[in-house]
């Protein structure tokens, strides 16, 4: 069996504002197991920030975690001080946001800020932080990395940026990096540069990944396993090959299906989900996806399905899924090969 | 739509150029330029899609811009419907703007936050005196069905909706004035997945009923050939490819073509593992100092002497697939 490094167990994060209490993310349970990369895959609102948001103890206010565990090597997280958490963010879990240039400090310079990590995490002195800085600009690709050490964010592109707060996140060798949708900002081919560079870095450095995108096209290219979220829960559980194949939940099959395949010789129409995710200052009280799912049956309304599991490692949360239910297939192969 | 229309070109460019000057130096008199579109042709034919795909900075934008004349024309000619728009006067322009419409990107900012819905949608109509009173009342409900929405949205504020009923709101706001062509300026890429393909099925339905031809400019290029007939791929402000959607798919030509389609990823694991990539090394140049001869060269990996020395043009290689590449000249 592999080891597990992170295991969240009925995390449940709200925000408090002056409207009501949003609840973001309502009981949610996943593990990361050494040197996997674990995709999760949302919409905008599903709760996949806040989540790895909870992970690096990173909510601002009025955000608060109410329930739950998060154990990071038998260490409950959950419980830590804010002084503790320093030790752990940056040195034994890293993170690399969505947009490069707001996330550097625009008036260090890119070897300042790769130093600081190693300074204060491995008592290093400058000369040998300067030294594993530039070190770690080589292992990301940046060319010269001896001469570009000392430029500032602002001259580099954003490809490089993303390089640079690659190079930040792995100085300290972390158990896991969490990548916040990584490549969002970032056009088609330099995208293709920095997922080659994840996945060839994953190898060298030995770092489980947590892969957050709303692109299923980038998580089938990286990930090995998927969680699919939905209105602060999530929907469903599984190896890509499982999700992309034989996808069992119907928001999944939805999402497969509303993307247009380049591969594909003819013209399909798309097929779209109608309506829009549900509000999460009144979630409703059956399954969140209810309001829009084509398959809804009375006791989708009235209450929030259990897991079932469909294989070894597959979960969905779908009351079609229980043995009294009508079957009904929920569409062909999730992915209709040539 | 008959065939006969299918044939009759709407909008054709001739050698389109706009620059953007940056002034350097002390009082500003070193002047250089962005040569953000550097002499593009092409034509769109009426009834028909045409995507224009690029990334970023590489002028898709600017052209959809300067063609609605939101930016002044530096060189070339815009012809639409045999008129020259480069050169007409503000007033002269009106009966065009009438019928070029235009869809932005961001449906947060293109919206008037002070205004109704059914005040934004009827602006179009105000300013070009197409109704007023009853009439225009009734005119925007239909609108607002036409695009998904109810007429009790009339009376709302655009921050009572969500990114994709804004997008409908941008839409609506377009049709109101009964427009022949819409420039759609990444219309989707602000949406989530989801929604997107909401958003592009209507926008075939309006298509089809109301006969309209789209200039549909996106980064996203599953979409594009999704939505397209034809396809022109850009890059640092000059067209490098020209071809129907299928062929450009099947068969690109241009090496930067065939970087751009396989950098895109896969939603198919399998596909994904076995497929064999053309990463593409470093960044797009800078416009404002661009590669002599061909603007691919610091990056193609077929790079020949011939290709700093001269610039390629477009060759057509059968059948409107047009590609400039001096591999072609071989």
């Amino acid at each position: 069996m592999e080891k597990r490094v992170l295991d969240v167990k009925g995390l449940k994060t709200s925000f408090f504002t002056h409207l009501g209490e949003v609840q973001a993310v309502r009981g949610v349970d996943f593990h990361l197991d050494e040197g996997e990369a674990l995709g999760i895959v949302g919409e905008s609102g599903s709760g996949k920030s806040v989540t790895s948001m909870s992970v690096m103890k990173l909510l601002q206010y009025p955000g608060t975690i109410k329930e739950g565990e998060i154990l990071f090597r038998d260490m409950d997280l959950v419980k830590k001080t804010n002084k503790e958490m320093m030790l752990v963010r940056g040195n034994r879990i890293a993170m690399i946001f969505q947009d490069p240039m707001t996330s550097l400090n625009p008036v260090y310079s890119i070897g300042d800020q790769i130093m600081e990590v190693i300074i204060r995490h491995q008592q290093a002195s400058k000369q040998e932080a300067r030294e594993k800085a530039i070190e770690m600009l080589r292992l990301v690709g940046i060319p010269s990395p001896d001469k570009r050490i000392d430029n500032y964010p602002h001259e580099f592109s954003g490809g490089m940026r993303q390089r640079a707060m690659i190079a930040i996140a792995l100085a300290c060798q972390p158990d896991v990096l969490i990548a916040d949708e990584p490549t969002t900002a970032l056009d088609v081919t330099i995208q293709a540069q920095i997922l080659e560079l994840m996945k060839e870095l994953r190898e060298k450095v030995k770092t489980s990944i947590i892969l957050i995108t709303h692109d299923l096209g980038v998580v089938a290219d990286v990930c090995s396993r998927v969680v699919v979220m939905y209105g602060g829960l999530i929907m469903e559980e599984g190896t890509t090959e499982q999700i992309f194949y034989n996808p069992k939940h119907p928001y999944t099959m939805g999402l497969i299906k509303s993307i247009p395949r380049l591969d594909l010789a003819e013209k399909q129409r798309l097929i779209p989900i109608d309506g829009t995710p549900p509000d999460l200052l009144k979630p409703p009280a059956g399954c969140p996806f209810a309001a829009r799912c084509e398959f809804c049956m009375q006791i989708c309304l009235d209450q929030q399905p259990p897991y079932q599991s469909a294989e070894e490692g597959h979960r969905a949360m779908c009351w079609l899924m229980h043995p009294d239910a009508p079957k009904i297939d929920i569409g062909e192969r999730g992915v209709v090969r040539k | 739509m008959t065939n006969i229309q299918k044939n009759d070109v709407l909008l054709e460019l001739k050698n389109l150029k706009k620059y953007f000057p940056v002034r350097h130096g002390l009082l500003g008199t070193k002047v250089e330029h962005v040569k953000a579109v550097d002499g593009i042709s092409f034509e769109i034919k009426r009834g028909e899609t045409f995507g224009l795909v690029g990334e970023s900075g590489c002028g898709k934008s600017t052209t959809g811009r300067t063609i609605i004349r939101l930016y002044e024309v530096t060189e070339g000619e815009v012809v639409f419907d045999g008129t020259e728009l480069g050169r007409l006067t503000q007033k002269e322009l009106i009966p065009y703007r009438k019928r070029i419409q235009m869809i932005f990107q961001d449906p947060y900012a293109s919206l008037n936050s002070r205004m109704t819905v059914a005040d934004i949608v009827g602006e179009p109509m105000d300013i070009h005196n197409i109704a007023s009173g009853e009439d225009r009342q009734q005119k925007i409900y239909k609108l607002l069905e036409t695009v998904g929405l109810s007429k009790d949205h009339a009376s709302r504020y655009p921050h009572e909706f969500s990114g994709g009923q804004r997008q409908r709101i941008g839409i609506a706001r377009a049709l109101a004035v009964n427009p022949d062509f819409i420039i759609c300026d990444e219309p989707i890429s602000a949406l989530d997945v989801s929604i997107q393909a909401q958003v592009v099925n209507m926008l075939e339905d309006l298509q089809k009923e109301m006969g309209l031809t789209y200039l549909f400019i996106a980064h996203d290029l599953s979409m594009v050939k999704h939505i397209s007939d034809r396809i022109g791929v850009m890059y640092l402000g000059k067209l490098v490819e020209v071809a129907d959607a299928d062929k450009l798919y099947e068969d690109p030509n241009h090496p930067y073509t065939q970087a751009l389609l396989s950098a895109i990823p896969i939603p198919d694991p399998d596909i994904a593992k076995n497929n064999e990539r053309v990463i593409l090394e470093g960044d797009v140049p800078s416009p404002l100092n661009p590669p002599s001869g061909c603007r691919f060269r610091t990056r193609c990996q077929y790079v020949m002497d011939v290709c700093s020395k001269e610039e390629p043009t477009l060759i057509d290689l059968g059948g409107g697939h047009m590609s400039a590449c001096h591999l072609n000249n071989k």
